[in-house]
């Protein structure tokens, strides 16, 4: 092989190894969720909806079983209270606190005080009442309606009346064997 | 006939060779440093934002939860940004003249989203998932590092795909309870014996073929 040919090959190897350096791999012309997209005149690759369009999924849509009825249309078990006490934690407690009082950080922080979950009016409304308050917002507070699924409202609404009973419960409801511990965890107090 | 060369160039000519090629080494070396070094990969380094939002404000100063901004990022690929409407639920009435929300209000007025700058970023020829990491009990702070104490958002690794495979060769010594997952503490991620049969019940496997990431 000439010295000639030899350099040939040497140039051709560089060329195509400093061409693996190229990037167009890095940002394909795929979009990225929510990436700029100059193909739209505002930018934006995530377009808004249209007026009138339906949801298909859930989020935003009310569910059948809800449409007239105004009690909770989910079977409420441990699993649903479980859910709704870890959606309420995520997105009450910022303002009406862990138990419902309405001290919320972003209380003390100057946002409006929400009345306390615990009073007779609130009590004695239908659960209705609370899935519209999420759904639709309600004075002040913000609609909950593109953060919290509609199942996932449902499930707060079952912990807040969870959290409300527990301020109210008499003892009654308890079996005898509950009972006796709870007596004796008083007496150990 | 006189001789050419001086007999100290037998070992001039060996130096050469072999300083020539440790050289290349060392070079070579220098690059592999550096293009895997924090600082060529932006660790730690924060971006410039539209607006300085701070995380530390609002997760360990408001106790705000990961999930009441980034949505989807339970179940789905994108942890998903914030909306406006977010940010307004609260800035509706708090702070809601101050001048370092104008852009906040001016978005939200105009319907036009905030141009966030993207801090943690992969090729567009890998794949990542966050539900899967999630629902398998991996912390947000093992991949982001301490969040609720960044005034302005970095990165915490350099996202290379040694920095994926050390620990998906090794799952186990990063996996916990899900309850976890969100925690802000560093608490010792598997301490009861519970904790060890919660984990059980995940499966967690090695995933370490190139078609995990790379289809
Ligand atoms: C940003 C703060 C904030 C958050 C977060 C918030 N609320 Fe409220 N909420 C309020 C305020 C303020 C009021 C009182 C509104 C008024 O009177 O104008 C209120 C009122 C209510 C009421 C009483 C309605 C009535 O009939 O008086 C209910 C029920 C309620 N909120 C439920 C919820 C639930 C459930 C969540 C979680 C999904 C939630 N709120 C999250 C601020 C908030
Ligand atoms: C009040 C809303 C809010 C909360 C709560 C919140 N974030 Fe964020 N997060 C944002 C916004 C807005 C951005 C984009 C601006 C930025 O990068 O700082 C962001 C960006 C990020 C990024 C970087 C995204 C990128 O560009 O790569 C990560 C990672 C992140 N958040 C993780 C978390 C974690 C972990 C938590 C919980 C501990 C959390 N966030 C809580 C609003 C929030
Ligand atoms: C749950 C309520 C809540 C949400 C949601 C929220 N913030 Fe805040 N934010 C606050 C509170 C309360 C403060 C004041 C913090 C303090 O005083 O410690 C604040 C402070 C700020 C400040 C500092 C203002 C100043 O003048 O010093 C900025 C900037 C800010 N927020 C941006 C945002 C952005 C951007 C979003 C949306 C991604 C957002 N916030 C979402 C409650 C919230
Ligand atoms: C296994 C590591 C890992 C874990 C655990 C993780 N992330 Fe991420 N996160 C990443 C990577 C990698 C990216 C960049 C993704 C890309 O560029 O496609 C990212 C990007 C983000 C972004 C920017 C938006 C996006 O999806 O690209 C946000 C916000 C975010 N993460 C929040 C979180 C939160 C909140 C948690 C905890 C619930 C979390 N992450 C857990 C690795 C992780
Ligand atoms: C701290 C540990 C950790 C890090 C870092 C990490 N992963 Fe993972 N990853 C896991 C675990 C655990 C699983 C679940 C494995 C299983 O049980 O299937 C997983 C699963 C995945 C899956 C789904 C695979 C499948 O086919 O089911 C993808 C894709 C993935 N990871 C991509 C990435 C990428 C890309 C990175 C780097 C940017 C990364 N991961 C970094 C722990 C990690
Ligand atoms: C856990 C996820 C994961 C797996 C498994 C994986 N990769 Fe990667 N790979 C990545 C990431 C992340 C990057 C991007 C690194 C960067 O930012 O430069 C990457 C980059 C690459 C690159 C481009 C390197 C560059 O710098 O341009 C090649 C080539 C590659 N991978 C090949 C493979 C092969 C071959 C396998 C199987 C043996 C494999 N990968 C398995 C995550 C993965």
């Amino acid at each position: 092989m000439s010295r000639f040919r030899l350099a040939l090959w040497f140039g051709a190897v560089a060329v195509v190894a400093t061409g693996g350096c190229h990037s167009d791999m890095y940002d394909q012309p795929k979009v990225e969720p929510l990436e700029a997209n100059e193909f739209f005149d505002d930018g934006r690759s995530a377009r808004p909806l249209l007026t009138g369009v339906v949801p298909r999924d859930p989020v935003g849509a009310k569910p059948a079983a809800s449409a007239t009825g105004t009690a909770n249309p989910l079977p409420v078990n441990q699993a649903l209270l479980a859910r709704g006490m870890q959606r309420y934690m995520i997105y009450c407690t910022p303002c009406h606190g862990r138990i419902g009082d309405g001290d919320g950080m972003i209380v003390r922080r100057g946002f409006r005080q929400p009345p306390t979950l615990h009073s007779d009016r609130l009590r004695g409304l239908p659960d209705r009442h609370f899935y519209d308050v999420m759904t639709e917002g309600f004075g002040v507070m913000p609609s909950y309606r593109k953060q919290i699924s509609s199942d996932d409202r449902w499930a707060i609404t079952a912990y807040i009346r969870a959290l409300q009973l527990s301020r109210h419960a008499s003892p009654e409801v308890l079996t005898a064997e509950e009972r006796s511990k709870l007596d004796a965890t008083e007496a150990a107090r | 006939m006189a001789q050419i060369f001086h007999p100290l160039t037998n070992v001039v000519s060996r130096a050469t060779i072999f300083g020539a090629l440790l050289m290349a080494a060392g070079a070579l070396w220098l690059i592999y440093m550096i293009t895997t070094s924090d600082y060529a990969n932006q660790v730690s380094v924060v971006r410039a934002q539209p607006v300085d939002f701070s995380h530390e404000h609002h997760v360990s100063g408001l106790g705000l939860d990961c999930r009441y901004c980034h949505l989807s990022v339970e179940n789905s690929a994108f942890a998903g940004v914030p909306a406006t409407e977010i940010c307004m639920n609260c800035h509706s009435q708090i702070w809601s003249d101050s001048p370092k929300l104008a852009p906040v209000r001016e978005s939200f007025r105009t319907g036009m989203p905030l141009k966030w700058t993207r801090v943690n970023d992969l090729p567009d020829f890998v794949h990542f998932h966050h539900g899967i990491h999630i629902q398998k009990g991996i912390q947000c702070r093992t991949c982001h590092g301490d969040m609720e104490k960044m005034p302005l958002t970095w990165k915490a690794g350099t996202l290379h795909m040694r920095w994926c495979l050390d620990c998906h060769r090794s799952p186990e010594d990063h996996v916990g309870p899900r309850s976890a997952v969100f925690a802000n503490s560093a608490n010792p991620l598997v301490s009861t014996a519970e904790d060890f049969a919660e984990i059980e019940k995940y499966q967690v496997r090695k995933q370490t073929n190139c078609s995990a990431c790379h289809y």
